[in-house]
């Protein structure tokens, strides 16, 4: 399998797994996407050196994971896959910062190394989360939420087309490059040239697909709406869903929940 | 009802790019009937379908559908009379799931909720793809997008089936199944297709254009006899009208 196959094969993968039957997929969706916000926002907004404070995220996805019946083999390999990003971003922060924070046994522990450990925990937790979102409520259920929050119709309806093509562009891709790879005399890598030329390609294609795809919708009298059908409901679990999450994000992000915990437990708290 | 009438004259249509593809034609076709357009790649079929519900406007002359002519002003009416059933149903499946897409065209028409669940459904089990209301469209195999395609544009209840192609990528059952329901329709229908078969089995009636050009106009089994003609437009009798490989007869 090329890489674009199995991306493709994963996200249809993810796309299944947000069709289950579940109490984390029986939420609306609104409330999903407004409580993955909050717990967004938290986590981001810590501090650089914040590594132990952010611990207390870790509950959220891995508890609506588990209540979602995601696998979480499966999320695991989704979050490797884009792991080097953040392995990246990171990687020089050791380097620049040596100024030493803490003292173990004999060695110092630099800055550096902190805000890295900062920023994979921040990239694991994000990240898991909006997986996690994506796998309980489906790209589809996410759009009609959006909208119905209020971002503007454009975005929302070019997210759903964008998501729905990804497969139809995937594919074309797919095609051309096996078509290229055939005929490439077992040379690896296209070249420069050749790649362009295939990007170009594939850039035309979709313009000519995008008019068909608009003669299409203008066929069935579309006139730049498109009318979602779905009836969405906040029940009462929703909203303390929602409101109950949110409260404990907010309380782990102005209080250090584990540091007060472990004062609790030496007995320490004054 | 004598209002699901097409009737085409004097059609010419130029391409920016300076390729005439429709070159002065002309045709009526009358109420229920079932026409096949054929023609080799790049004779203007298809050019010639997106004419019959505005998608392009054309360059002279005038297409009629049920007496109003295409024009701006009434495309909204004309598209909602003329239902299109495109080449790829991949361009015509553009929503999330089968069921929103089917909803699409009358939810546009701003039906309210119930009724489009009505329609939706009679659509679906019209074409027998009932069960897959709530699938993807990228899961779905060609003919199922096909069916689904099609329930797209019934839902839609329009009185007249412009179809491009219709038997393109199917598997031969999917191709039977897709020529049964077809043949069940009681719109006036236009099939575009290089299926001969498809167009004997289906059509009383055959158009057969070259370079812009209708060529010929008549019942479909006289047209397909007629050896001369299918040559001259890069056709083929259709199998089903061939000598027999193995004994020479019809």
């Amino acid at each position: 399998m090329s890489s674009i196959e199995a991306g493709l094969y994963n996200l249809g993968r993810l796309d299944q797994l947000a069709r289950q039957d579940t109490a984390a997929h029986r939420l609306d969706p609104r409330a999903k996407v407004v409580t993955t916000f909050v717990y967004l926002v938290c986590v981001v907004s810590f501090g650089k050196y914040d590594v132990l404070a952010l611990l207390p995220f870790v509950i959220f996805p891995i508890v609506l994971a588990s209540e979602g019946d995601l696998p979480f083999g499966f999320l695991g390999k989704r979050l490797l896959a884009v792991a080097p990003f953040a392995l990246m971003v990171g990687a020089f922060n050791p380097l620049l910062d040596r100024e030493a924070v803490a003292q173990i046994g004999g060695l110092s522990l630099s800055g550096g190394w902190v805000s890295y450990a900062s920023i994979l925990l921040r990239f694991l937790l994000t990240v898991s989360a909006a997986l996690v979102l994506i796998g309980t409520t489906g790209l589809n259920g996410i759009c009609m939420a959006i909208e119905k929050l209020g971002v503007p119709k454009v975005f929302a309806t070019q997210l759903l087309l964008l998501y729905r093509y990804i497969f139809v562009l995937a594919d074309e891709a797919m095609r051309m490059s096996r078509a290229r790879s055939l005929r490439a005399q077992g040379r690896r890598g296209m070249g420069l040239g050749v790649y362009g030329q295939i990007l170009g390609h594939l850039l035309l294609r979709t313009y000519a697909r995008a008019q068909r795809i608009y003669q299409a919708m203008i066929c069935r009298g579309f006139d730049g709406t498109v009318r979602v059908s779905g009836r969405l409901q906040m029940r009462a679990a929703d909203v303390a869903f929602m409101l109950g999450w949110s409260a404990f994000f907010v309380l782990a992000r102005a209080y250090d929940l584990p540091l007060l915990l472990g004062q609790l437990v030496t007995g320490t708290l004054s | 009802m004598s209002h699901h009438t097409i009737s085409v004259v004097d059609l010419g249509f130029t391409y920016p790019d300076g390729t005439r593809a429709l070159d002065g034609v002309s045709f009526e076709v009358g109420h229920g009937e079932a026409i096949a357009v054929v023609g080799a790649n790049g004779a203007g079929k298809s050019t010639l379908l997106m004419h019959l519900n505005g998608l392009l406007s054309p360059g002279e002359g005038e297409v009629r559908i049920g007496g109003t002519p295409v024009t701006k002003s009434t495309l909204k009416d004309i598209r909602h009379t003329v239902g299109m059933v495109f080449q790829d149903p991949d361009d015509q499946l553009f929503m999330p799931s089968v069921f929103e897409d089917v909803a699409f065209g009358p939810m546009n028409l701003g039906l309210p909720p119930d009724d489009v669940v009505t329609r939706v459904d009679e659509a679906l089990r019209r074409v027998g793809a009932a069960h897959l209301k709530e699938r993807p469209p990228y899961r779905l195999s060609g003919g199922e997008k096909r069916a689904v395609a099609i329930a797209t544009v019934l839902a839609m209840e329009p009185s007249m089936l412009v179809m491009d192609e219709p038997s393109s990528g199917l598997d031969p059952r999917a191709r039977r199944r897709l020529i049964e329901l077809l043949a069940s329709f009681e719109h006036t229908r236009i099939v575009a297709t290089h299926d001969l078969d498809l167009a004997a089995t289906l059509c009383e009636r055959t158009i057969v254009m070259s370079a812009g050009r209708v060529t010929a106009d008549g019942p479909t089994r006289e047209v397909f006899s007629d050896d001369e003609l299918l040559a001259e437009s890069g056709l083929e009798r259709p199998l089903g009208m061939q000598t027999c490989p193995v004994c020479g007869k019809v």
